[in-house]
């Protein structure tokens, strides 16, 4: 399988569907690792780079990652299929832009994506649509296991998994949960619920992870305490205690939305169906923002024309770099934002000729 | 919701009862929590995890003796880790443990041990560690909710372990 034939699809964590997908877009869990008897990668030159990178890619190798798994070595990627792999929530920015040898394993429907070379020699990722996470658990357990068997962790007995960042110590695990939470901002409660989050020790970020803003009221919620609990009590709390409280919250709000202002909550929607349908040109953070409402308003059952897993596609491919491999060709942001109107009035079934 | 009476922007959250001198006359306030923490009047949130890097950072560099630790087998001293807040090898760990662990600490709400999962151990049986931790939070939940006498059998449990594991 190539990057090529990857874009064709979209990641089934992006299929819509999975408990409580009326809220919650997907989950996420990671594990950050590192191999026994290398530098961390602040201290490892191009040669220990390149040996991590083999041992690794070698170990992925020899692992069942699923039908059409697909093992990227960055370095040798271009730029704008660098991009696509971030749009699709596969590696990080920060992984994109690095330097040196570095590279990505990714298994079936884009589930599973084990970034290597990142900030930690390897970081496991695993993703489902929805609220998914026990699930999700005993699968990153299972590769750990497994990788684990072939090369050897650096595991301190008191500290755990040693990381390159003293915040990843101990269990080295991520927790991240994807919410849609635009009731809790169209009733002006999300600073309130921020707060809570915080003091559960929680960081909310935006749509691509650390350092993005949160556009198109989507908002990743993780652990930030990584020592002290097993990854049991943190994955439990998570899928059990957290998030369903978030998801009680939004849904109180929608619910209040449908009582007492739903003429100003259809506005919204409509408005934004409006726009979708006939815009002729059409920024980024615009089409996020509107595809936000239009999602809102299915979730809602205020509009059936189309379904979340489609809003889902028009998010990813309204992307830039998305963009631009569906044009074939570089594209400069005016070009982006009249290409981006005609693909929803596509996707959205107008007919584009006009 | 009103909205704060200072800023007039966001909605107000923190509510005063201010008894004004020298008469007493009573005086309601309505803030927002920027308003209220600009005055003084709230403690700041949470730090964020850089927050705490950085101020524990700062502190822990003025003492010389921990600027000049250097770690043996990767090259990386507690300056350089101060400036990038990333270790240079694992065993940074042990060369850098006496300045490191108030830091781990403060980052991970006061635990001191890893209780999960380790390699090859089959991953399943809690080891005493993990038992302790979950002990003290036990031990912490009850006096939160002032059940004293919970809270006294697991303080003798909590104290019977640690001299099991020392």
């Amino acid at each position: 399988m190539t990057i090529e034939e990857l874009i064709q699809d979209v990641g089934a964590w992006l299929a819509g569907d999975g408990p409580y997908s009326d809220v919650v877009v997907s989950s996420r869990i990671r594990l950050a690792r590192n191999i026994a008897g290398f530098p961390f990668l602040s201290k490892a030159g191009e040669d220990e780079r390149r040996q991590i990178f083999r041992v690794l890619t070698d170990c992925i190798g020899d692992m069942d990652l699923g039908r059409d798994s697909l093992l990227i070595d960055i370095e040798e990627t271009e730029e704008i299929n660098r991009q696509v792999l971030v749009e699709r929530h596969l590696i990080s920015k920060q992984h994109a832009e690095g330097e040196g040898s570095r590279g990505v394993a990714i298994g079936a429907g884009e589930q599973r994506a084990l970034m290597i070379n990142e900030e930690d020699h390897l970081r496991i990722q695993v993703l489902r649509s929805g609220l998914q996470l026990s699930t999700l658990f005993e699968e990153v357990c299972q590769i750990d296991d497994t990788l684990g068997q072939c090369v050897d962790f650096a595991f301190d007995q008191r500290f755990g998994y040693l990381t390159a960042c003293p915040t990843n110590v101990g269990t080295g695990i991520r927790v991240s949960v994807m919410l849609h939470l635009p009731a809790l901002k169209l009733t002006n409660q999300l600073e309130k619920t921020f707060r809570a989050a915080k003091e559960l020790r929680l960081a909310v970020r935006g749509l691509y992870g650390e350092g993005t803003d949160a556009v198109g009221d989507f908002f990743q919620v993780s652990n930030q305490t990584t020592l002290g609990k097993t990854e049991d009590e943190i994955v439990e709390h998570f899928g059990s205690d957290i998030i369903p409280k978030f998801v009680q919250y939004e849904l109180a709000a929608r619910e209040s939305l449908l009582k007492d202002r739903l003429s100003m909550l259809d506005d919204k929607v409509w408005r934004a169906i409006g726009t979708l349908e006939n815009a002729r040109t059409i920024s980024s953070d615009e089409s996020l923002f509107l595809l936000s409402h239009l999602r809102m308003g299915v979730s809602m059952g205020r509009c059936t024309s189309v379904d979340v897993s489609r809003i889902n596609e028009m998010f990813l491919r309204t992307q830039p770099a998305h963009l631009q491999k569906l044009q074939g060709r570089r594209l400069d942001g005016e070009e982006r934002s009249i290409i981006r109107a005609d693909y929803l009035r596509g996707m959205l079934g107008i007919d584009s000729q006009n | 919701m009103n909205l704060c009476q200072n800023c007039n922007k966001a909605p107000a959250t923190v509510h005063l009862l201010d008894i004004v001198p020298p008469d007493g006359e009573k005086r309601e306030r309505h803030l927002c929590e920027r308003c209220a923490s600009e005055e003084g009047l709230t403690s700041q949130q949470h730090e964020s995890i850089n927050q705490i890097l950085n101020t524990f950072i700062k502190k822990a560099s003025g003492t010389k003796e921990s600027t000049d630790l250097v770690c043996p087998q990767c090259g990386m001293t507690f300056r350089e880790f101060r400036s990038q807040g990333l270790l240079g090898c694992p065993n940074d760990y042990t060369v850098f443990e006496k300045v490191l662990s108030p830091l781990i600490e403060r980052a991970h709400e006061g635990a001191t041990h890893h209780v999960g999962r380790s390699p090859n151990a089959g991953n399943i049986a809690p080891t005493k560690h993990s038992r302790l931790a979950k002990l003290r939070r036990d031990m912490k939940e009850a006096i939160e909710i002032e059940d004293y006498e919970t809270a006294a059998r697991l303080r003798d449990q909590v104290q019977e372990l640690e001299t099991e594991i020392q």
